[in-house]
């Protein structure tokens, strides 16, 4: 990795990303009519101006206009209040692109104020893969000592006296995660899998969540692929796709590793890259293009890639046309829209026309399926009150379709809904949309 | 600045987490939907979640000579909600329950920071409608709507926020708390207090309770759209509709200048030349009176040289509604800067209205595109300009003067459904006259004699 960055070198172009001043125009697109009100999930819970959009572009606005200091650590603290869901995009009527406007903001407080040392310390880790992959690892092997396991949920709980230190941010002893694995997803697959009279082949970009968290759900992923005579790349260099660290405002650590992806992306050859992750696949549909625009050679690299990246599901509906799932799965489906897989890659009818071809499953719709589960990343750490009620009213509706299991196409909402049904649900499974279509195929050959 | 004294008062009447004071949440609370005009931070910002809460923070505010602004969602279009000199702000966000719903009688009684979609769900089970329906009804609340007696779309058919109110409970400024009206259908019990507080914009008390009334939700609806390629048709048209005794729930308009601004903007086919556009829906319980009055409505289209559309599904009916919801959206992406006025004239002047704001964007060299409710002849004409350019900014101040006086020439008034607030005070002498003006001061006076409650609003307050 180290290679690639000297060789572009201060050439990176500044972007919005460098100057808040440079997100000027999305600012006085605003006309704070105030419909962000309206699918604001922070607003929801709080009911107070600061927690909306449009008090954040004010905000930004009399920053810029020295009306408000960078040193101000409320201001800093109403920034973080958000949960980057881009709910507020969608009913826009002047289409102010407030995801620009957020990390521009959250990225000049950063540039000012420095990070706080406990992101400072993770985000290093974060461009350096190996230390990483060793500490998650230690991680999941120490976690017994922290943690209980829940062997049926592939969950895990804090022990109680982590639960009683931990209370305040959730970390209750009804806490449940998903549990830690010794062996990631990459460490279980080779560099490139090899499918039956291939016809095309992709990289497949894992993202951190499915490598760590959901490998299962990472290698069904790969078997569906395999099962439409897709090849599939997975670069074992690959790193985390940056977006956790670009809402943190550390530009400097999202360049890195936004070039080590497209580096190693590069080397593949491949034609299409797939994610299973919404923040992932956006991250290389829009967010590489902005925070690359500018560099000569990464620039272009970033555009190419943006136009050749598809969530799995539309890879299959819209670039390949699947092979229609023959293996009967019995079970009563609702499909949670991850906020960055509909917002931001506008992908919502292929997990459903997914779901719903397979012999076996009944969809059933929730209502105010494309509200935000309260994840958002760190936010459930560090406004856990908020995103514990979004939780709860992700879990009622879930319950109220009746359903046994919650697919969704992003990790980190897995996280989320695994949580909160434990809390206020009725013992539905979670799942990645393309684990059902994978247990489809394989019980096409029970 | 407020004495700390006095925020701790407010943290024991409210509870800590209610009162605001960090300047980056102060200038949450200095703005709303109203663009071009001066906008201030206020001192601190409560959030009462009780009447009694409200009656001490008045109480406390009057003892200590303290501004009060009291504020919903914030998205009016006159700047009601500016606190303009400085002082308190009163957010009703969190006093957001609704009391009561009571379909034997046809009401429902609120808080004041109920949003009025949220009413409208509670109430939908028992198939019944609050029918207002202001552009903002996702996010503005009730008791903001029925302090500024806001409009909307339906206005011709279903009237407006007054009609709908029947009874409230409200803080005045010397803290007495008083109730009036309530489920009764009639209610002659002294003055019509309701009339009396509805569209006050805050100045004569702090409504904290509303009871109003509910209709049940018409069953049909018939859809049309109608394109004309000379002014005048549409004007004849929007007559010969009333004259057809046909009273449409939506009877709006679009200038060609908005057309062109629409089509531009969505690629919807609409014919770039067309001079107006006419939207009509009608509604009503039996299919039959809805499908007549529908066959009206195009007869008159017909003979009024327009060409038509009728939407035969939902899908059809979401399309024709496209324009209009584009309107908006569309002309604010003109530029940078966006003024929505709401001049209203007498139904029969929409012709005469719609040619006056053209000529006005001619002489001044501004950009205006008008819609709006031509059924009750209510406009929108929305001016474009870029703030950053001082000339243009001043020939869009001079346009805004003509089209006021455009609209009194026309016997009409200076606001349909915005308020005055703010935007609109320096007019309020050319349509009420010295005498209007003096009985606004008589009644400011005897409730709020100090001018403490949202100041700088709708009653130019005394010289000092």
């Amino acid at each position: 990795m180290s290679n690639v960055n000297e060789s572009v070198k201060n050439k990176t172009g500044k972007t919005y990303h460098d100057d808040l001043e440079m997100v000027r125009q999305e600012i006085d697109k605003c006309m704070k009519c105030g419909n962000c009100m309206a699918v604001c999930p922070v607003y929801d819970i709080d009911k107070e101006e600061s927690s909306v959009t449009r008090s954040k572009i004010a905000v930004a606005d009399a920053l810029l206009k020295g009306q408000l200091d960078y040193k101000d650590p409320y201001v800093y603290q109403m920034a973080f209040n958000c949960l980057v869901c881009k709910s507020c995009n969608t009913n826009c009527p002047t289409k102010v692109d407030f995801g620009k406007i957020a990390v521009a903001l959250r990225a000049e407080l950063v540039r000012r104020n420095g990070l706080p040392w406990l992101k400072k310390m993770i985000f290093s880790t974060l461009k350096n893969p190996k230390l990483f992959d060793a500490g998650m690892k230690v991680g999941a092997a120490m976690s017994g000592v922290v943690f209980k396991g829940d062997k049926d949920l592939k969950a895990i709980s804090p022990r109680s006296p982590f639960a009683f230190v931990g209370k305040k941010a959730g970390f209750d002893s009804n806490r449940k995660m998903p549990e830690l694995n010794t062996s990631s997803l990459r460490d279980r697959v080779p560099e490139v899998v090899k499918a039956k009279d291939a016809k095309t082949k992709v990289a497949f970009f894992t993202g951190d969540s499915l490598n760590y968290f959901y490998p299962d759900a990472g290698m069904d992923l790969i078997e569906v692929l395999t099962e439409n005579n897709v090849e599939v790349h997975i670069p074992k260099k690959q790193s985390c796709c940056g977006i956790p660290v670009l809402v943190h405002g550390d530009i400097e650590t999202v360049r890195k590793l936004a070039k080590n992806n497209l580096y190693e992306f590069d080397k593949t050859g491949c034609e299409y890259i797939v994610t299973g992750c919404g923040s992932c696949g956006g991250a290389w549909q829009h967010d590489y293009v902005d925070i690359m625009a500018g560099d000569p050679v990464y620039g272009p690299k970033a555009k190419y890639w943006a136009e050749r990246t598809y969530d799995i599901s539309t890879f299959l509906t819209k670039v390949i046309k699947y092979r229609e799932p023959k293996g009967e799965v019995d079970a009563v489906v609702t499909y949670h829209d991850s906020c960055h897989l509909k917002k931001t890659m506008q992908v919502f009818n292929e997990p459903r026309e997914i779901l719903k071809s397979i012999p076996g499953v009944t969809f059933k719709e929730m209502s105010e399926a494309d509200k935000c589960c309260g994840s958002g990343g760190s936010y459930v750490i560090s406004h856990y009150d908020t995103s514990a009620s979004l939780g709860r009213k992700k879990a009622d509706n879930i319950n109220n379709t009746g359903a046994n299991i919650v697919s969704t196409g992003c990790p980190a909402c897995m996280m989320q809904l695994l949580d909160n049904i434990n809390r206020f649900g009725k013992n539905q499974k979670t799942k990645h949309y393309i684990s059902l279509l994978a247990e489809s195929y394989r019980n096409e050959k029970k | 600045m407020i004495d700390k004294k006095i925020v701790n008062m407010l943290e024991e009447i409210v509870g800590k987490d209610h009162v605001l004071t960090h300047k980056v949440d102060l200038v949450s609370y200095s703005y709303d939907a109203t663009a071009d005009i001066p906008t201030e931070i206020p001192d601190l910002v409560v959030m009462p979640t009780s009447t009694e809460e409200i009656q001490k923070i008045v109480n406390l505010a009057r003892e200590s000579k303290i501004a009060i602004y009291p504020r919903g969602a914030g998205t009016n279009l006159s700047g009601g909600a500016i606190p303009l000199k400085k002082g308190i702000v009163l957010s009703l966000q969190k006093m957001n329950k609704i009391l009561d719903v009571d379909p034997a009688n046809l009401t429902a009684t609120v808080q004041p920071g109920v949003v009025i979609a949220a009413l409208n769900s509670a109430v939908a089970p028992h198939g019944l409608i609050y029918p207002p329906d202001p552009g903002t009804v996702a996010t503005a609340t009730m008791g903001g709507s029925v302090a500024e007696n806001s409009g909307g779309l339906r206005g011709l058919k279903y009237g407006v926020t007054k009609h709908y109110v029947m009874g409230m409970e409200v803080v005045l400024a010397n803290g007495q708390i008083v109730k009036f009206g309530g489920k009764t259908v009639k209610n002659v019990t002294a003055y019509d207090f309701s009339n009396l507080f509805v569209g006050s914009e805050g100045t004569l008390g702090i409504i904290s309770e509303i009871t109003c009334k509910l209709i049940p939700a018409p069953k049909y609806r018939r859809t049309m759209m109608g394109i004309f390629n000379k002014l005048e048709d549409a004007g004849n048209a929007v007559a010969g509709i009333i004259a057809a005794q046909v009273i449409p729930a939506t009877l709006e308009i679009m200038d060609n200048m908005t057309i062109r601004t629409v089509e531009n903007f969505a690629k919807i086919g609409l014919p770039t030349e067309a001079k107006a556009l006419l939207l009509i829906e009608v509604d009503g319980m039996t299919e039959d009176v809805v499908a007549n009055e529908a066959e009206s409505v195009i007869e008159v289209l017909k003979n009024n040289n327009s060409e038509y559309k009728v939407a035969n599904s939902d899908a059809e009916r979401d399309q024709l509604w496209t324009a209009r919801r584009n309107a908006l959206p569309a002309l604010a992406g003109l530029n940078n800067t966006c003024i929505v006025e709401d001049a209203t004239v007498p139904r029969s002047r929409i012709t005469d209205m719609l040619v006056a704001v053209e000529d006005i964007a001619k002489t001044n060299n501004v950009t205006i595109g008008t819609f709006g409710h031509a059924g009750d002849g209510n406009l929108h004409p929305t001016i474009l300009y870029n703030m950053y350019d001082k000339d243009e900014a001043a020939r869009v101040h001079k346009a805004v003067d003509e089209i006021f006086a455009a609209a009194l020439k026309f016997d009409g008034t200076l606001s349909g459904e915005h308020g005055i607030g703010i935007a609109k005070m320096k007019y309020l002498a050319d349509e009420l006259g010295q005498s209007g003006l003096d009985l606004m001061k008589s009644i400011k006076e005897s409730l709020d004699p100090e001018y403490l409650l949202n100041p700088g609003k709708m009653v130019p307050a005394p010289e000092v």
